[in-house]
């Protein structure tokens, strides 16, 4: 063998060499998709939106089925009339709101600082759907959603995302059966804005109870399910002021 | 067999059975135990570990001369996270729905310690046509394993496969569930895989007592 593979100045010349050659395999691979990736996440958002919203190709009782991406920008600006931003009281104008990270925003929230809020404003069939996103935290990483809102503060739609929730329970939080028991609930408890829980100790497996603030939790995925809890309470409550101001009883 | 030498046979199904990587070698429990409660995970995760432990034994077939010893497991993590990043990100431009469900794999297969474990074991001592068929062989005994714990467990656990209702509809109580039978709820969390995988190595090594090993 030509080469001593016990000595040291090999052993970081070879360490060397391979850092350069990965590194610069994945630092071209990554800025050569960049653009393809950040367009399919953009159709995404929008796919995310327009499905709570009820904007979406669902059969009976199939699976999720989102708006395909060669139509989504399309049906996005026919659906979605307003997008605005709420940064303190000032609620402005901004067709690229859809863009926000809502993370960003809760970071700054948190640090004290101003953050902007997107708000999404659809109308469908004479009906106005108020659509807030929502951002927080499972078992593993993050969550996040997008809920949907009439003026009387029902939900008419959910969807849920997650980054690596366990697969077969935490991450059914994405699947049809469990986003169709938000539809419906209401997030009032005595007047005052609340949240919907997901809960196990709930009487009321089938749902048909639609003011008790609760949907039925996913066996094994107690964590994940609290998360969901946490996340549109959190929501609801970033969204306060500006729910209130819509709120019609 | 014109194509592969009978050593070379034995390299691919040696793992299948006798020297199974889980019920044997008992390497990869963690992701046996973790992604097995719907058989479609299952299928999943065994597709990704037979394309990264096939390419995987070759790379690190290929570099085994010139690899310094001391920092080799360096080396192979290194090949290992490349190669399930560069899935992740080819996927991500051009298949984004599958990318979204292979997502949360990924960090299940770099820490895989059965890719670990035949880049050290066999990768690191074999020419590269050996060690893809050994890659494959592990990856196929491996995911035999996964696809046989999920079939249960999915079937047991919430009376579906591939999400399909084979009992009928356990809400509505129709099917199977109107004769009063009802879905074992043990058997979605993780401890059950680990009793499904204690059966499997039952019965393989009642089967075949010459696995037993001697105390």
């Amino acid at each position: 063998m030509a080469f001593n593979k016990e000595n040291n100045s090999y052993t970081i010349v070879f360490a060397a060499i391979m850092v350069i050659i990965v590194g610069s395999v994945l630092a071209y691979l990554a800025s050569a998709l960049s653009g393809k990736i950040a367009e399919n996440e953009r159709f995404e958002k929008q796919q995310n939106i327009l499905y709570a919203m009820g904007v979406n190709e669902n059969e009976g009782g199939g699976g999720v089925n989102f708006i395909p991406t060669d139509r989504v920008e399309a049906e996005f600006s026919k659906y979605i009339t307003e997008q605005l931003v709420i940064n303190g009281d000032q609620i402005t104008q901004n067709d690229e709101a859809y863009l926000i990270d809502l993370k960003k925003q809760i970071a700054s929230i948190k640090k004290g600082e101003t953050a902007e809020l997107p708000v999404f404003i659809g109308e469908k069939e004479g009906n106005k759907y108020y659509i807030i996103p929502m951002y927080g935290k499972g078992l593993w990483d993050a969550i996040w959603g997008f809920i949907a809102l009439n003026e009387n503060m029902v939900v008419q739609g959910v969807y849920f995302d997650h980054k690596s929730e366990t697969p077969g329970l935490g991450a059914n939080i994405k699947q049809r059966y469990f986003l169709d028991d938000f539809i419906g609930e209401s997030i009032l408890s005595n007047n005052q804005l609340k949240g919907i829980a997901v809960a196990k100790g709930n009487n009321d497996p089938q749902n048909n109870i639609k003011d008790d603030n609760e949907v039925d939790a996913l066996a094994g995925a107690t964590i994940t399910g609290n998360g969901v809890s946490a996340m549109i309470r959190e929501s609801v409550n970033l969204y306060k002021d500006y729910l209130e101001t819509i709120r019609v009883n | 067999m014109a194509l592969l030498s009978k050593k070379d046979t034995n390299l691919i199904l040696d793992p299948l059975a006798d020297n199974n990587p889980i019920t044997i070698q008992v390497l990869g429990i963690c992701s046996a135990l973790a992604i097995t409660a719907e058989l479609q995970a299952s299928v999943v995760m065994a597709i990704s570990v037979l394309f990264v432990l096939g390419v995987g034994n070759v790379v690190i077939s290929l570099l085994r001369n010139i690899i310094p010893t001391k920092i080799r497991i360096i080396v192979q993590l290194i090949v290992v996270a490349t190669l399930v990043i560069i899935v992740d990100q080819v996927l991500k431009a051009f298949a984004y729905e599958l990318s979204k469900t292979l997502s949360v794999f990924v960090g299940l297969i770099i820490t895989n310690c059965i890719i670990m474990g035949r880049f050290e074991a066999f990768a690191l001592g074999n020419g590269p046509w050996k060690a893809f068929l050994d890659g494959i062989g592990n990856a196929l005994g491996y995911g035999i394993i996964l696809i046989v714990v999920g079939f249960f467990r999915e079937l047991l656990g919430s009376g579906t496969l591939f999400g399909f209702k084979v009992f009928g509809d356990p809400v509505a109580k129709t099917g199977l569930y109107a004769t009063g039978y009802e879905n074992n709820g043990f058997m979605i969390i993780p401890p059950a895989a680990l009793i499904v995988v204690g059966i499997i190595i039952w019965v393989q090594r009642s089967r075949n007592r010459a696995l037993i090993e001697e105390n």
